[in-house]
């Protein structure tokens, strides 16, 4: 029972991960809440789901192609709604983030109507398997798989190569970055399409997992993985990894012991009380501010 | 005079009527906001989460007492402001983002507690009996939103809203000129939330239905996008952010399930091209002292 509910939680909370390393990655460069985050995950659930029941491939290149639709879309909205605000103030951005998800979500709601659609059974054989004395299917399984590699991916490319180097130093501090002849404007669009890129994958993922792909998929999960990136300390990206588990974990365990209605709220309680003890997220540095 | 109120509210265009009530209740809510985000710089995205408690809180005491509505109103504003206070008392010390994300949780935390709260019908909502008053809603609406635009101004120059604006701009130099930020941050919270609580209680019994899930996150999100759009801190934008806001889904009602779709791309343009919003650095006093020649032009 609680092997079963420690991967049912696992495998939710790998997806909370990907989606808050999206939201992460681009507050640690621009301080910016990208609230349009969640409806890319969105986009991507629905970009899976046309490649599937239309293309009929299978779903690894399901996630590639939802990926890269995603990170063009990333790039694009911050060409368009970010780029022009980045010396206004902050909540003016803010509020044009607020704009860009109202209009992909409503964009969502015309071309596909407000139904949930379903996968065909066809998109993933899943099989249960039985490990010790739960049952876990092949789906789980590939969720975690899945989200493991591509934060491994996300891992190498921040530590290891040139542009995560960039994409460091443009965090540490923006003007410094732009003075030692890095392109910011090259390293911004860089981490939102590497943001979009994981939030894709996370949609399809939800998406075959639940086996439903609605347009309003996007808010409530988007809320948690941006409540997961705050839980692990913003701009953080083991914190976003490490919030995203802890929340996914959480909240499967609060309903497997009976608060089933109270679903959404465990979530936010428990980060409402992480803050109040450790204001600066679990794993986020501590801001010394001077006048 | 209840009767002679009611037949003029009765003369007039029921459809008008209700845009002009929900654009009141806007500006009061928004006005609100202003308080918490545009004065004192604290971003809050839970601000529906005090609406509903207001809500919900008028609501019972018409059910449950006699009490007139005025009362009512005024109870379920220190109601709302008291639950405020005690919430602020701990969330207040986090700082930007942070407490943002707090708020939002909140929020969220408020909403699903109303969706499993017996005595308000949990997730079938409330149905709100008639208030106990002779004088119609929307005079109500239109006497709270002339109180509260009065208020909001007051507040704006008075040593209060000083303390505010200087926290503001630097908290820590703020507190070095002895503002007792944590103080004045908690009392902008209870005041802004007085004001969404009262806006609660008119919209519970102007609809004479209210729901839970009313109140979740995109209402808190539309509140703040009034305050952004109208310019921050100032209060004649944010009556005119509510105002454009609240009426334009129904200017935008002929374009039909296009709607929202241009509301979206509308707040991008509205922020791309006016960043500081519609009516943000414009100082009323000066323009109206340059229209009367009272003040030369300035140079630049």
């Amino acid at each position: 029972m609680f092997l079963q509910q420690l991967i049912n939680g696992v495998a939710l909370g790998s997806v909370y991960a990907l989606i808050a390393l999206g939201y992460t990655m681009v507050y640690g460069i621009i301080t910016l809440i990208n609230f349009a985050h969640g409806e890319i995950f969105m986009v991507g659930a629905f970009v899976g789901l046309l490649l599937i029941s239309y293309f009929k491939v299978n779903v690894f290149i399901a996630i590639v192609g939802a990926m890269i639709v995603c990170m063009i879309m990333g790039v694009l909205i911050e060409r368009i709604a970010y780029r022009p605000l980045r010396k206004s103030s902050r909540l003016s951005a803010l509020i044009s983030a607020i704009g860009v998800s109202i209009f992909l979500s409503s964009l969502a709601l015309m071309l596909f109507g407000a139904d949930a659609k379903g996968f065909p059974d066809s998109a993933f054989p899943v099989r249960q398997l039985r490990i010790g004395s739960a049952d876990v299917s092949t789906l789980q399984l590939l969720i975690i798989g899945v989200s493991a590699c591509l934060m491994l991916g996300l891992e190498f490319i921040v530590q290891k190569t040139k542009i995560g180097k960039a994409m460091r130093a443009t965090s540490e501090d923006y003007n410094t970055a732009a003075l030692m002849g890095i392109d910011v404007n090259r390293v911004i669009s860089f981490t939102f399409a590497l943001g979009s890129a994981l939030a894709a994958a996370g949609g399809v993922l939800v998406g075959v997992l639940f086996n439903a792909v609605s347009f309003n998929m996007g808010l409530m999960a988007g809320l948690k993985a941006f409540a997961a990136a705050v839980l692990g300390g913003i701009g953080s990206i083991p914190g976003a990894m490490l919030g995203g588990l802890l929340l996914g974990v959480s909240e499967v365990f609060g309903v497997a012991i009976g608060y089933s209605s109270y679903r959404d709220a465990i979530a936010f309680a428990i980060l409402v009380l992480v803050l109040l003890v450790k204001p600066t997220g679990l794993l986020g540095q501590k801001i010394t501010k001077k006048v | 005079m209840g009767n002679a109120l009611q037949s003029l509210v009765a003369s007039m265009d029921p459809y008008l009527m209700q845009i002009l009530v929900n654009i009141g209740i806007a500006i009061v809510l928004a006005l609100g906001l202003n308080v918490i985000v545009g004065l004192a710089g604290q971003l809050s995205l839970g601000h529906a989460a005090f609406m509903s408690i207001g809500a919900f809180t008028s609501a019972m005491i018409t059910i449950k007492t006699g009490l007139p509505f005025s009362l009512n109103l005024a109870a379920t504003g220190v109601v709302t402001a008291l639950v405020a206070a005690l919430i602020g008392f701990p969330i207040l010390r986090l700082t930007g983002d942070y407490l943002a994300i707090c708020t939002l949780g909140f929020a969220e935390i408020v909403k699903v507690f109303f969706l499993n709260f017996q005595p308000t019908n949990k997730a079938l909502g409330l149905t709100v009996p008639g208030a106990h008053t002779a004088i119609p809603m929307p005079i109500y609406v239109a006497v709270v939103v002339v109180l509260s635009v009065l208020v909001a101004t007051f507040v704006q120059s008075s040593r209060f809203g000083r303390a505010l604006k200087a926290i503001r701009e630097d908290e820590i130099a703020a507190e070095a000129m002895g503002i007792d930020a944590a103080r004045y941050k908690i009392q902008a919270f209870a005041l802004g939330s007085f004001m969404a609580g009262v806006a609660g209680g008119l919209y519970a019994h102007f609809l004479s239905y209210i729901n839970p899930s009313d109140f979740g996150f995109l209402k808190s999100v539309d509140m703040l996008s009034m305050v952004v759009l109208g310019g921050l801190g100032s209060v004649p934008g944010t009556v005119l952010g509510a105002a454009v806001l609240a009426s334009a889904p129904e200017f935008l009602r002929f374009m039909a399930q296009y709607r929202m779709l241009v509301y979206g791309a509308l707040l991008v343009f509205l922020m791309v091209f006016r960043p500081n919003g519609l009516l943000g650095g414009v100082n009323f006093t000066e323009l109206v002292l340059r229209a009367l020649k009272m003040k030369p032009r300035k140079r630049s």
